[in-house]
């Protein structure tokens, strides 16, 4: 069974978005389930900081040994911060993907956009726990 | 196409073949049954257990009857391996062996004997696969470790390849690397050097056009980095020899944000500067003189080197150092996610056969002789070469250059070049025309003074050699500039000190090969690779040097031999496939993908069509169609499967009809990856013409067709062959590959041209492969292998593949699922096993049951392509019912050792699968602190007893290994 937590928000395409201080900033990054399904993650490539994305689409990608998986954003927003100790050890995506494994903060471009995101109970329903 | 006859069979032997209809019963002492692995009875009992009468009531079951050949092929019937040898040695010696000064990128070498006979002519390394299974593949992994040290060491560069197919499409290749990385909005501009190789200019030009980049080509001098320019080619030494600096180049196009790619010559780097001193970001070039013969025009390995912030996007297989279970060094294929089995049509390149068993060669080229062998054979031909200029000066010619490596470029008058380039051909020696007014000299490691003095008599105006070479003297001259001279060392490594004495060289590569599984040991029964034999025979043309010892751009009148194989062999093919024309240009499956889109492509442009760029791909279709097709510029609309792994026909029509004012094409496999033959591939193919687009067969499984049904007949209009899976080239443990492509006549005049050679086709869509035939010298093998078995033995072989991979399905009926099956429950010459159930109920994944599999001495199936969590099984025909009958138990002993997992008698986390593959260290530790016997670990099975290859390491950790990428020696691991 993966992890859910109660208090996130998901998106199909499995990833999460994390409250932070601000409330019109997000952290973003990838599910349990996620990790687990890709198994030992090498490299992740994440946006510079100050690049703007719509949602759904595309701000990097994320390789396992065997897999490689692109990375969607959430909700539209521009970049505010990156979690530049992947580069050095991707592998804290597979130890801890809602914490030191973040990938992104985002400044949220409509904070009304949350309301459109799975809640764990509609996230777990989607990948059948 | 031009009607297909017998080829003379003058010298005949008494014991005429069995007659095209006779039972296999009747033919044991025919070629066929050397081939074909099953004996007589056990074809009886097999076709027993699989539940029909004979082997053409199997196949009238497998085969759908709408599109079945009700003939046999047009081919002549089978013949004695020593009639074939005879004719295949009638027909080399209609070839010409001249001394070769062409250069272009192909030079005259000495391949060391010890090389020869251990590697070239050893089934122990050319027999086996891609190393997908690092554990059974530590041998050619440590020489392809060593190739990409050589190379990176001479370039310069830091992150280099395990090959390439040859030099041109490593420029091509360079070219999309550098438009990945470029922040340059578009559209983009490659600048070209105009003294590349003509070769290379015309391959880039013709990716360049398809990928919409503009070529400009000019001297390096006159480049300026634009907006758009994305970067530049620049040869290095020139074409014509000359050895130019590139430091301000380097500089301008760095400031402009521009990559600079020098194509180069490995030889030349031992006494030159590397380009990646002088600023170079990417080097590519042809190791061919490293030990390989010139074959005419090939194989040979093409080398790739970058610097370390590209490593994400360089094309083709990257060979990594990583650390196994037990924290012992152990080498893999790195990087792996950039590959097309991967990212498809995002991945940064369409290769997949690279050149695996050349790339060796030359790596052990370099191990034999040394840093300082290397500069030695270096400063040889380099001091010939001065020695030639000087000679010429003396003659009264004007040398074109005065620095240069091993080309020197003359100038003679107009009325003289005919009288030279006559009084060369007396002496059988070659020569390069520059121009009406200019000559060049390519010399070599095998040129002798005696070869010396031929040249300069040939040179001279009343052919007598003017002056004693003795009169210019043995010089420390040398016509390298004193800016370029090479200041650093190179290939400090111990290996290329250790193995210089012949039996340590011996001993070396006996070590190697004996940690590696081919067909030498047990069947590799890797699904859509179609691992069948390799015969004796079929492989012995390779050591004729009428066969191996010319120059691709040697006139076709010293050719000759070689062209009656080409025209017979197209002919053969064009009868096999249904098709009017072939080329055999692609020298890759993959290439023969690219080459036929173009093909495609090209018709449509000439109709005036030029908006059909929609490619139509099923999801279950290899990585190489979409990553072929987004090179031919076209873009991709995947096609669903059905649950039985067939196209979706409905889906296939709504996305025809969605796309019909721009449909090109639709890319099928048949039968399908899946190992089915569809039953409606002809409605398929009607569905797509309807729609104004063109059918590409994937020919990847054609030896389940050969005889049965033809992709002409069916409704394709163009398909490709890997002569290395149907038609016996041996894998060589990752390439040589060859993928000549079959069109119907509407697409002949397309087919692909050469800049150097006219290969005469009307319209062609450009240029695919450096040399015009691909890789010549292993063609001599498909011709020899439907020589040797006619067409009633290739149809046979057809029916045993099909036989043999049903025979596997049916005694594993009950142990594991079958994914997929066409009409009576029949599958064609592959199965897939489906392992996904066990993750479940033991928590075992497809990848511990490959593993385990290695323990029984097997290398596994496929994994997890085409449907991950699977194995799929091709036994191909050439294997025995006795080692199916091996393999089967194995498989069915792992089943119970799974089942002791799920019933709780064995651990769920410390079991056999998970320990696999055990080492032979690890079964003969003092320590053993395994909750299972080490009898069980090492000797599964009691055949294994008698002999199985171990894996010289344990399981390799893929993952350690991509984070921490080495892909060249260092001190932190020494060669064991």
């Amino acid at each position: 069974m993966s992890n859910v937590p109660e208090q996130l928000r998901y998106t199909a395409e499995h990833e999460y978005v994390q409250a932070t201080g601000d409330g019109a900033v997000v952290t973003v990054g990838i599910t349990d389930y996620a990790q687990g399904e890709l198994g030992d993650i090498v490299y992740v490539s994440l946006p510079k900081v100050g690049d703007t994305f719509d949602a759904h689409q595309s701000f990097g990608t994320i390789e396992a040994v065997k897999a490689v998986s692109e990375l969607f954003m959430p909700v539209a927003g521009e970049v505010v911060e990156i979690n530049e100790a992947l580069d050095a050890d991707p592998a804290v995506v597979n130890r801890d993907p809602y914490g030191a494994g973040w990938m992104a903060r985002v400044r949220m471009a409509d904070k009304s956009a949350l309301a459109g995101l799975l809640d764990a109970a509609a996230y777990r329903k989607h990948i059948g726990e | 196409m031009t009607t297909v006859t017998a080829p003379a069979r003058s010298s005949r032997s008494t014991a005429a073949p069995a007659a095209p209809d006779a039972p296999v019963s009747g033919r044991q002492t025919h070629f066929a049954a050397r081939h074909i692995g099953p004996r007589v009875d056990d074809i009886q009992a097999m076709l027993g257990l699989v539940g029909y009468p004979s082997l053409d009531a199997l196949a009238d079951a497998v085969v759908p009857e709408d599109i079945r050949l009700r003939r046999p092929l047009a081919l002549p019937p089978g013949r004695s391996e020593r009639e074939v040898l005879q004719a295949l040695r009638a027909m080399a010696g209609q070839n010409q062996v001249f001394r070769s000064y062409i250069g272009m990128g192909y030079h005259g070498t000495f391949t060391p004997p010890v090389i020869l006979r251990n590697i070239l002519e050893n089934p122990g390394w050319y027999t086996a696969y891609t190393p997908y299974q690092a554990e059974i593949a530590q041998g050619r992994l440590e020489a392809l470790f060593t190739f990409q040290t050589v190379t990176a060491e001479l370039t310069g560069l830091p992150i280099a390849t395990a090959s390439l197919l040859d030099e041109a499409t490593a420029a091509a290749e360079a070219m999309a690397l550098t438009q990945a990385v470029s922040k340059q909005p578009g559209p983009h501009t490659w600048l070209v050097d105009a003294r590349c190789h003509p070769q290379t200019i015309a391959v880039v030009r013709t990716r360049a056009e398809a990928r919409g980049i503009t070529i400009v080509e000019g001297e390096p001098d006159s480049f300026t980095f634009d907006a758009g320019v994305i970067g530049c080619l620049v040869q290095y030494p020139a074409t014509d020899g000359e050895i130019r600096n590139f430091r301000d180049l380097a500089a301008r196009a760095h400031a402009a944000g521009a990559l600079v790619t020098a194509a180069t010559d490995l030889l030349a780097l031992a006494l030159i500067e590397p380009p990646g001193a002088w600023g170079a970001d990417i080097a590519v070039g042809n190791s061919q003189r490293f030990g390989v013969p010139m074959g005419y025009g090939g194989p040979h390995a093409a080398f790739f080197v970058t610097r370390e912030e590209y490593r994400r996007h360089l094309p083709g297989r990257i060979i990594g150092m990583s650390r196994d279970t037990d924290g012992r060094p152990a080498l893999r294929m790195a990087l792996q996610t950039r590959e097309q089995h991967i990212r498809r049509e995002k991945a940064t390149s369409n290769i997949c056969t690279a050149q695996v068993l050349l790339a060796v060669m030359a790596a052990m080229y370099a191990v034999y002789h040394g840093p300082d062998g290397i500069r030695r054979i270096a400063e040889q031909v380099h001091s010939r070469a001065v020695l030639l200029a000087n000679a010429l000066r003396r003659l009264q010619y004007r040398v074109v250059h005065d620095s240069f490596f091993d080309t020197v470029a003359v100038d003679v008058e107009k009325w003289a070049a005919a009288r030279i380039l006559d009084a060369a051909r007396a002496r059988k020696i070659n020569l390069r025309q520059l121009s009406p007014t200019r000559l060049a000299v390519a010399l070599d490691e095998t040129v002798t003074l005696g070869d010396l003095a031929d040249l300069i008599t040939v040179f001279s105006r009343d052919d007598m050699l003017p002056f004693m070479l003795d009169d210019l003297g043995v010089t420390q001259e040398t016509a390298i500039p004193a800016a370029l001279r090479r200041t650093s060392g190179y290939l400090s490594h111990p290996v290329f000190q250790k193995y210089r004495s012949e039996t340590e060289m011996l001993r070396y590569l006996k070590r190697l090969e004996s940690r590696d599984l081919s067909l030498t040991s047990a069947m590799i029964p890797l699904g859509s690779c179609t691992m069948k034999l390799n015969a004796t025979t079929e492989m012995i043309p390779i050591g004729f040097r009428e066969f191996n010892r010319l120059h691709p751009f040697a006139p076709q009148a010293q050719a000759q031999g070689y062209q009656v194989l080409f025209s017979q062999l197209e002919d053969q093919l064009a009868e096999i496939t249904g098709f009017a024309r072939v080329s055999l240009q692609p020298n890759a499956g993959a290439q023969g993908e690219f080459a036929g889109l173009m093909v495609i492509r090209a018709f449509h442009a000439a109709r005036g069509d030029t908006r059909r760029v929609t490619c139509l791909i099923p999801t279950s279709a290899h990585g190489t169609n979409p990553a072929s097709a987004v090179m031919a510029g076209m873009r991709v609309v995947n096609v669903r499967s059905d649950e039985q792994g067939n196209i979706d026909v409905d889906d296939l029509k709504a996305k025809a009809a969605e796309h019909r004012d721009s449909l090109a094409a639709l890319m099928v496999t048949y039968p399908s990856t899946h190992g089915v033959f569809e039953s409606s591939i002809r409605e398929i193919c009607r569905v797509v013409h309807e729609h104004g687009g063109q059918v590409y067969m994937d020919g990847a499984n054609m030896n389940a067709q050969v005889g049965l049904c033809r992709p002409a007949d069916i409704g394709a209009d163009v398909c490709h062959l890997n002569l290395h899976k149907t038609f016996c080239i041996p894998h060589g443990g990752g390439g040589p590959g060859m993928g000549p492509i079959c069109v119907a006549a509407h697409h002949a005049p397309f087919l692909p041209g050469h800049p150097v050679v006219d290969l005469h086709h009307g319209a062609p869509c450009g240029t695919i492969s450096a040399a015009p035939w691909g890789s010549a010298m292993i063609l001599p093998i498909s011709w020899a292998y439907i020589a040797l078995m006619g067409s009633e033995g290739l149809r046979e072989a057809t029916i045993m593949a099909i036989l043999n991979a049903n025979y596997i399905a049916k005694r594993l009926e009950g142990h594991f699922d079958l994914l997929y099956s066409g009409a009576h429950g029949l599958i064609a010459h592959e199965c897939i096993l489906d392992m996904r159930p066990f993750k479940q109920s033991a928590g075992i994944e497809v990848e511990d049951i490959a593993k385990r599999i290695i323990d029984f001495g097997f290398h596994p199936p496929t994994v997890s392509f085409p449907v991950a969590g699977t194995l799929m099984v091709e036994p191909t025909e050439s294997e025995s019912k006795e080692e199916l009958d091996r393999f089967c138990d194995a498989m069915i002993a792992i089943r119970e050792e799974i089942r002791e997992i799920e019933t709780g008698k064995a651990d769920r986390e410390r079991n056999l699968l998970k320990g696999a593959p055990h080492t032979l260290a690890q079964c003969t530790a003092n320590q053993w602190d395994r909750p299972y016997e080490r009898e069980r670990a090492a000797y599964p099975a009691p055949d294994a007893r008698s002999h199985k290859v171990w894996p010289w390491v344990s399981r390799v950790d893929g993952a350690w290994g991509d984070r921490n990428l080495v892909c060249t020696w260092d001190g932190s691991y020494s060669s064991a």
